[in-house]
């Protein structure tokens, strides 16, 4: 370790382990994969990413603050459905191009209700974020069936599918989006003191309190974002289809958990940050991407990812075990 | 301009209860400016909940709290601190993955606009609180990092940053070195020159004769007196927190020991402890006595196969041994009684039968079933031997006195036969009469012939049962003494990291 210290670059990839792994398949895919250096292709990569990494940002803060949200995959279904269904109502029929505007605030909205739902129950009964979002996950799902009545919603007007085409100069501008959120959430997280309130919660939350920081509100701000972040995710989703369906956002939450995690965020809180949280929403997107264009099927790299996270935690593990002496435990 | 003589701060008639508890029973206390009051208690006596009522933890259900002559409530933490009152946590309440900047002004950072910390004005000021202190550290750096004894140091740090009427010290020098408990007692006196009022919580009598200029003392919640420290003396402050003089007898006459049970030569797991070599014989109970991160507790976790060393030998029985899991620990006749016992020493919802039989259920079977008559035969045994006070077995351990609780622990190694017992802080949290009656039993165990380690951070409890004394700082051994040869003076010195001058 002593012999890596020295170089600056390298000691950074020490306490980022995930950067190591996205380059080293970058590289990989870079030279097995035929069209996987195309700027077409990148570009593809990063908006492939941003709907689950988007929703990643979110799980960061929730996941320092010592929670977890496992109805994000359900919230960006609903926020899908509001966004396609919203605007072919017949009250904004005579709005034009406008009529998207307040389906998007809605959808909007419905998240950040669904999130400060889950974090004020959180908050004031203090049953394990686990079990609130995962009875919220069941129900939001639910909800999401009895207002889609098991149908697929198509978008009426055009220039909603066509804004996922746009592009800001040579960046297509779900990728820009992307991109902000990124630097936006980091910027809270790293620079505001609702930010550091968030590790100290997530670290010691005994030390929190004694210090008079007021843990529920935070949490509830953490879940409102996340809930805002699933359903932007959401909203761009469907511009992306031209379309809402009721099973959207399956298995999302487990594809997010499992980006954070590799991104080095501990499930107990406390530690990690959003430069992990894009390497391993990378990570998991070029491995998608290159797996894809090498035609290996899909249930592969299912394998291989799960292979994957728990190796890295397996080392992860084994790192932190000789830091506290090696107790065997 | 207050007068000169009201309060700094003022306790009246505090009563705070909890389900089926009366925590403190009408408590009266006051701090004047510019002094120092020693509270003093037994474990378990109110002080920390009586600290915590001050700092807007709990809310009292009867009684005032006056600052500067005024009736004021205090509900939560910040809004003690905003009157200027500050408490300094025993336990460490810092979150060990933020810098010590971070911790220091934890809860109230400094911010500009946009709610952004303004890491600047937050790094220049904690410096200068560190340099304040004479610490050797700066505040960048991340508080997981830090030695205990730093830590403590953060945490006391945090008294510094806003103008403090009050400062509260819940056992502050629990794991200081002397130089650095001089720094403590200069910033103390400082403070006090300041006209800041004092509440110092200790259970050192050294420390308190030196520092304070009263001494309230409670127990069992109840307000047992205030004395003036110039007129007291420690008999009649120990008379009025014990109910009785304390027995400081050491135990006498060394008995014949057997053959040497377990040595240990130049064991070292860096960077933990170093060069550690002793022994114990059957029949003796050798005494380990440090400050917290000496290293003990890592001595005892190797001997029990959960640490791999990285150098020395273990020797049990004369031959040399390898062990590398608690398995082959339990089989080679070793037993920890592990320093926490709720965390480490119990599953504290299992009932007591369960918890005592744990490690060696898998051989109480017949047929495919666990034997129950055998569970609850092992039980009944244990349960007479060390007068276990349950109503049944059935009882879950949670429920039971810390002395209970830790009997229960003690008769789970013992049902295993083991030849050498190590129990690491024996009485910790443990109220005095069943101190007194674990000590007895520590004594007995090895009159019955088994050699037994006792890791204690208590002077008296070391002095009280052990025959040789091996005294640790920093994760080497300092000095080994005989019980005969020991003074405070000279322990003290050991474990503060002080070469003892060669003894003629």
């Amino acid at each position: 370790m002593s012999m890596f210290s020295n170089n600056p670059a390298l000691r950074w990839l020490m306490h980022n382990p995930i950067w190591g792994f996205v380059l080293l398949i970058f590289v990989f895919f870079s030279l097995s994969a035929d069209h996987f250096f195309d700027a077409r292709n990148l570009q593809n990569i990063v908006v492939q990413t941003s709907t689950i990494g988007l929703i990643a940002l979110g799980m960061t803060l929730v996941m320092i603050n010592g929670n977890i949200d496992l109805s994000v995959g359900a919230t960006l279904a609903l926020a899908a459905a509001f966004a396609v269904d919203v605007q072919s109502w017949a009250a904004f029929a005579t709005w034009g191009n406008w009529q998207i505007l307040p389906a998007v605030c809605l959808a909007l909205l419905a998240g950040i209700a669904m999130g400060a739902i889950n974090g004020f129950i959180v908050w004031k009964t203090g049953v394990d974020a686990f079990i609130v979002t995962l009875g919220a996950m069941l129900g939001i799902r639910g909800l999401v069936f009895v207002y889609t009545g098991e149908q697929s919603f198509y978008a009426a007007n055009f220039a909603y599918s066509d804004f996922s085409m746009m592009s800001l100069g040579p960046f297509p501008v779900l990728a820009v989006i992307f991109v902000l959120a990124v630097i936006a959430v980091h910027w809270l997280l790293s620079r505001t003191v609702h930010g550091r309130n968030t590790y100290a919660v997530g670290g010691n939350r005994e030390a929190a309190v004694n210090a008079g920081i007021r843990v529920g509100p935070h949490m509830m701000i953490n879940f409102m974002l996340i809930g805002f972040l699933a359903a932007l995710s959401g909203v761009l989703l469907s511009t992306q289809m031209g379309a809402a369906t009721p099973n959207l956002g399956r298995d999302y939450e487990l594809w997010v958990i499992t980006a954070v995690v590799l991104g080095g965020t501990k499930l107990t809180g406390g530690k990690g940050d959003i430069i992990g949280t894009l390497g391993g929403v990378l990570a998991i997107g070029i491995l998608r991407n290159g797996m894809n264009l090498m035609q290996v099927p899909a249930f592969y790299v299912y394998v291989i990812l799960g292979s994957i996270l728990i190796a890295v935690l397996f080392l992860d593990k084994r790192f932190n075990r000789t830091q506290n002496g090696g107790l065997r435990l | 301009m207050t007068m000169p003589h009201t309060p700094a701060l003022q306790l009246q008639g505090i009563v705070k209860t909890f389900p089926g508890v009366r925590a403190l029973d009408g408590v009266d206390f006051d701090v004047r400016p510019g002094e120092v009051h020693a509270l003093l208690g037994e474990n378990g006596a109110g002080k920390s909940t009586l600290m915590k009522v001050l700092a807007g933890m709990y809310q009292p259900n009867e009684g005032r709290i006056l600052i500067g002559g005024k009736t004021v409530a205090i509900r939560n933490p910040i809004e003690a601190k905003a009157q200027g009152v500050v408490l300094i946590h025993q336990e460490l309440s810092l979150v060990p993955e933020m810098s010590a900047a971070e911790n220091i002004y934890l809860g109230e950072l400094p911010r500009k606009s946009l709610g952004r910390v303004d890491w600047k004005t937050l790094f220049a000021k904690s410096n200068a609180i560190l340099e304040r202190l004479k610490c050797r550290f700066r505040a960048e750096v991340t508080v997981a990092n830090l030695s205990i004894a730093n830590q403590q140091m953060v945490e006391i740090a945090r008294a510094l940053t806003v103008d403090a009427r009050v400062v509260v010290f819940d056992e502050p020098t629990a794991s200081l070195t002397d130089a650095e408990k001089v720094v403590l007692f200069d910033i103390i006196t400082d403070l006090k020159a300041q006209g800041v009022g004092i509440v110092y919580i200790s259970h050192r009598m050294d420390e308190i004769f030196t520092l304070s200029d009263r001494i309230t003392v409670l127990r069992d919640g109840q307000y047992r007196g205030t004395l003036d420290t110039a007129a007291t003396n420690e008999d009649e402050v120990t008379r009025l927190m014990i109910g009785r003089s304390l027995d400081l007898t050491r135990h006498e006459a060394p008995p014949e020991f057997g053959k040497t049970m377990l040595e240990v030569r130049n064991l070292s797991c860096a960077p933990l402890f170093r060069d550690i070599s002793f022994s114990v014989r059957a029949g003796e109970v050798v005494g380990f006595y440090g400050l917290v991160g000496a290293g003990r507790t890592e001595i005892a976790e190797t001997l029990f196969g959960l640490r791999s060393p990285s150098a020395g030998e273990i020797l049990v029985d004369g031959q040399p041994v390898q062990i590398t899991n608690p398995r082959a620990a339990i089989a080679l006749g070793i037993s920890l009684v592990p320093e926490n016992r709720k965390e480490q020493g119990l599953v504290l919802h299992m009932n007591c039968r369960d918890n005592m039989t744990l490690p060696q259920v898998q051989d109480l079977t017949s047929g495919p079933f666990i034997s129950n008559g055998a569970e609850i035969a092992i039980f009944d045994q244990y349960r007479d031997r060390l007068a276990i006070k349950t109503p049944s077995w059935k009882q879950s351990a949670s429920v039971l006195s810390g002395g209970n609780q830790q009997k229960i622990v003690i008769g789970k190694w013992l049902s295993m036969q083991p030849r050498v017992l190590i129990v690491d802080e024996p009485t910790r949290g443990i109220d005095v009469g069943s101190k007194s009656e674990i000590h007895t039993l520590l004594r007995e165990l090895a009159a019955q012939g088994y050699a037994v380690i006792v890791i204690s951070s208590e002077m008296p409890e070391v002095l009280r049962v052990s025959d040789r004394i091996v005294a640790m700082y920093n994760g080497r051994i300092m000095r080994e003494f005989d019980i005969s040869e020991v003074t405070e003076d000279n322990l003290v010195q050991a474990i503060s990291g002080i070469k003892a001058e060669e003894v003629a």
